[in-house]
């Protein structure tokens, strides 16, 4: 049939599946927003900001396991969207973004609006393209949601050009794709997968190291069934927390720069590395010539450049982890005998009982990593936690009870602050029937703060809970332990909004919490009247997140505790 | 292991960004290029560059592994056993010995490819390094101008 161009992207999106895009409209995208305003296939979602509409579909993709759509226009519109297409680059997300830009005729002439972005998302997009013609769209985009969600996924860039969606051409989307120069490798090579299994069969001490991959292949059970069968203890990395449930008797925790004193400790004796969808990254390894130094290491990824990179693998296996994890538990089958395993694992549990991951209650104050098991306790499975980045992050991810893959959402590799709210708010409307959480500090909650009236306008009812302790708590921690203490420009106390007045600005509703009898009638409230809320919670101003393994040092070199007045 | 010389080879689709696509991967991951060549391959939609870099074992698996994630890139091998050869022109003043630089220029694969009123230019052909040496040798006859290809290779 032959149709506009701008109609084309309506039709390739129903075709895909798409039930919801995030956006803000523009010149150059104008010709699409008019078709959008035409059809009912899909519903657009007006962000207050196009950076928010990227972390939006960001959430969505993540909860869904669906490839998210964000649709903004050319210049600052596309520019706003890069630290969304940064982030979903950096954490593996499936995404596409669509932006318009100015017209073919214009294109190199400095025109109104125009920048070269395809030039600026080339390096942190998975694949990115410029439409110069509309009968090119059709195969576009479809390689695009392609492209996204296939092998390692990550976000696409598709920019076109006003006069492109304009164009009239014919449109078939039935064309298979064909893209000889890409074909991910999913099959783990069988004799690899062998030698691997056999390397388990006859470590002393074993120990699963569980990354993001695990969540994006949606293999969390297939890794519970392995781990259950074969005995062997696990730790997880930030990106895959919610892979094991947290009652796991073999799980140990998050490991890294701020995992258990015990995850930590594991790695560092290991004498068998089992790396399943896990990058080694620096936040993870501390000093790399330290990491897992007696052990010999199992790598699998989809990603053959993650293997090797940083760690040398002594079993790499190229493929997709749900795959490999099956081959290797039939290879496996009751050949691991799991009582030999038993003075490893009271070694762990010593560990544990060494350093527990906890924090000191204090009489008149709430404690952060309190109000984070409180809504534990009181929503548990039944919310998706999303965050945003710095202390409040790192507590989330240490004291959560997470139960299932796709509960945790949080900017991994990007670290981005302003990720949490918006993220949240294509969390719920990709799971409507769960508690969106967006965990949150006094200095992340202000990088997204319009999204109120996206959330508020279209019933995306978040919670934001708002771990105030008017500092940038995460830059302070580093200030008090490696500057001296000179807190330069991280003291908040004297740049406070009133919360309350400014989510009721918005049509929501604002809790302000000194009390854990307040904080527990706060969230009861919010969650019953189903609204969007800030609970803005006073905790004790100088908490540190501990453990912390100091950057560049050895993971077995943690500072534990560190006591601030 | 200490860094050394590599060469590697791509092929690409033939299309718009391709070579921006290559080039931002390295200045973006911070690898080396000492040279690059770029010709489309006949007959066919897609392109070879050659590219010679610097780097460790790891590093340069590491260029070969990222070349290999971009989209368009078909194929990429670093060489080990290769043929390799680079061209060079070199402009000389006229009134330099001509019989002097032909001869020397005969020994590494060249001639003179022009002679104007006021410069002769030569060519020659030759292992990158025999080009470096041709350089050298050359200087006494007051080379105006010198521009290198860059390295194309083949694998034996």
């Amino acid at each position: 049939m032959q149709i506009s161009g701008a109609q084309m992207v309506i039709e390739a999106l129903i075709a895909e599946g798409v039930d919801t895009v995030f956006g803000y409209p523009g010149g150059a995208i104008m010709n699409v927003y008019d078709e959008i305003y035409k059809q009912d296939g899909f519903e657009h979602i007006l962000t207050r900001h196009e950076q928010a509409a990227v972390h939006a579909a960001e959430g969505y993709a993540k909860v869904s396991g669906k490839v998210g759509v964000a649709m903004i226009t050319s210049g600052p519109g596309f520019t706003n969207a890069v630290t969304g297409l940064a982030d979903a680059y950096m954490d593996s997300i499936p995404l596409v973004v669509i932006s318009g830009q100015v017209p073919m005729s214009l294109i190199g002439t400095d025109a109104f609006q125009e920048i070269d972005a395809v030039g600026i998302s080339r390096s942190c997009t998975k694949h990115n393209y410029l439409v110069t013609d509309a009968s090119e769209l059709p195969r576009i985009l479809k390689e695009a949601f392609y492209i996204a969600a296939s092998g390692r996924p990550g976000p696409v860039h598709v920019d076109i050009p006003k006069d492109v969606t304009a164009q009239i051409a014919e449109f078939d989307y039935s064309k298979p794709i064909e893209l000889e120069t890409y074909k991910p490798t999913i099959k783990g090579n069988s004799r690899q997968v062998k030698k691997a299994v056999d390397a388990i069969i006859n470590a002393k001490r074993p120990l699963f190291y569980l990354g993001g991959g695990i969540i994006n292949s949606n293999a969390s059970e297939e890794v519970r069934h392995f781990v259950k069968m074969t005995g062997i203890p696990a730790v997880e990395t930030f990106m895959a927390r919610g892979t094991l449930r947290c009652d796991d008797e073999l799980l140990i925790s998050m490991l890294g720069m701020h995992g258990s004193y015990a995850a930590n400790m594991a790695m560092s004796e290991t004498d068998l590395v089992i790396a399943l969808g896990a990058r080694f990254d620096d936040r993870v390894t501390g000093k790399l010539s330290e990491f897992a130094k007696n052990a010999d290491i199992i790598h699998v990824d989809i990603d053959p450049a993650s293997i090797s990179k940083l760690v040398n693998a002594h079993y790499p296996i190229v493929g997709d982890v749900k795959g490999v994890v099956i081959a290797m538990m039939e290879l496996i089958a009751d050949k691991v005998n799991t009582s030999r395993y038993e003075p490893w694992l009271e070694t762990i549990a010593n560990f544990e009982k060494l350093h527990p991951l906890s924090y000191q209650e204090e009489e008149g104050v709430i404690k952060p990593q309190w109000v984070i098991e409180r809504i534990g306790e009181l929503l548990g499975d039944n919310a998706n936690i999303s965050t945003d980045v710095g202390q409040h992050q790192m507590w989330a991810a240490q004291f959560y009870p997470f139960t299932r893959a796709r509960q945790f959402i949080s900017s991994g590799g990007l670290g981005t602050m302003g990720f949490g709210f918006p993220a949240a708010m294509g969390v719920k409307r990709a799971d409507m029937d769960r508690v969106s959480i967006n965990i949150t500090g006094d200095g992340s909650i202000l990088m997204n703060i319009q999204e109120l009236m996206t959330a508020v306008e279209n019933k995306l009812p978040v919670i934001n809970v708002i771990l105030n302790n008017q500092y940038l708590g995460m830059v302070r921690q580093w200030q008090t332990l490696f500057y001296d203490k000179r807190h330069s420009s991280t003291d908040l106390s004297a740049g406070q909004p009133n919360f309350t007045m400014l989510v009721e600005s918005f049509g929501g509703v604002g809790y302000e919490v000194t009390t854990k009898e307040e904080f527990d009638a706060a969230l009861k409230d919010a969650v019953e009247k189903d609204v969007v809320a800030l609970i803005n919670v006073s905790v004790a101003r100088l908490e540190n997140v501990m453990p912390m393994v100091p950057s560049g040092g050895s993971l077995f070199n943690m500072m534990l505790a560190s006591k601030e007045k | 292991m200490a860094d050394a010389r590599r060469v590697i080879s791509v092929i690409v689709i033939n299309e718009a960004s391709v070579l921006s696509r290559v080039t931002d991967l390295f200045s973006g991951r911070g690898y080396n290029i000492e040279s690059l060549t770029v010709a489309p391959v006949p007959d066919s939609k897609y392109s070879r560059l050659t590219i010679v870099t610097s780097g460790s074992i790891r590093v340069s698996e590491q260029i070969v592994k990222q070349l290999h994630k971009l989209i368009p890139v078909l194929k990429v091998y670093e060489h080990a056993d290769l043929v390799e050869k680079e061209m060079a022109l070199v402009k000389f003043p006229a009134n330099e010995s001509l019989s002097d630089i032909s001869a020397l220029a005969a020994a590494y694969n060249g001639s003179i490819v022009n002679v104007g009123d006021e410069t002769i230019i030569v060519m020659i052909a030759d292992e990158p390094k025999r080009v470096s040496n041709f350089l050298n040798l050359v200087r006494r006859y007051h080379p105006k101008e010198v521009v290198r290809s860059g390295s194309v290779a083949l694998e034996r």
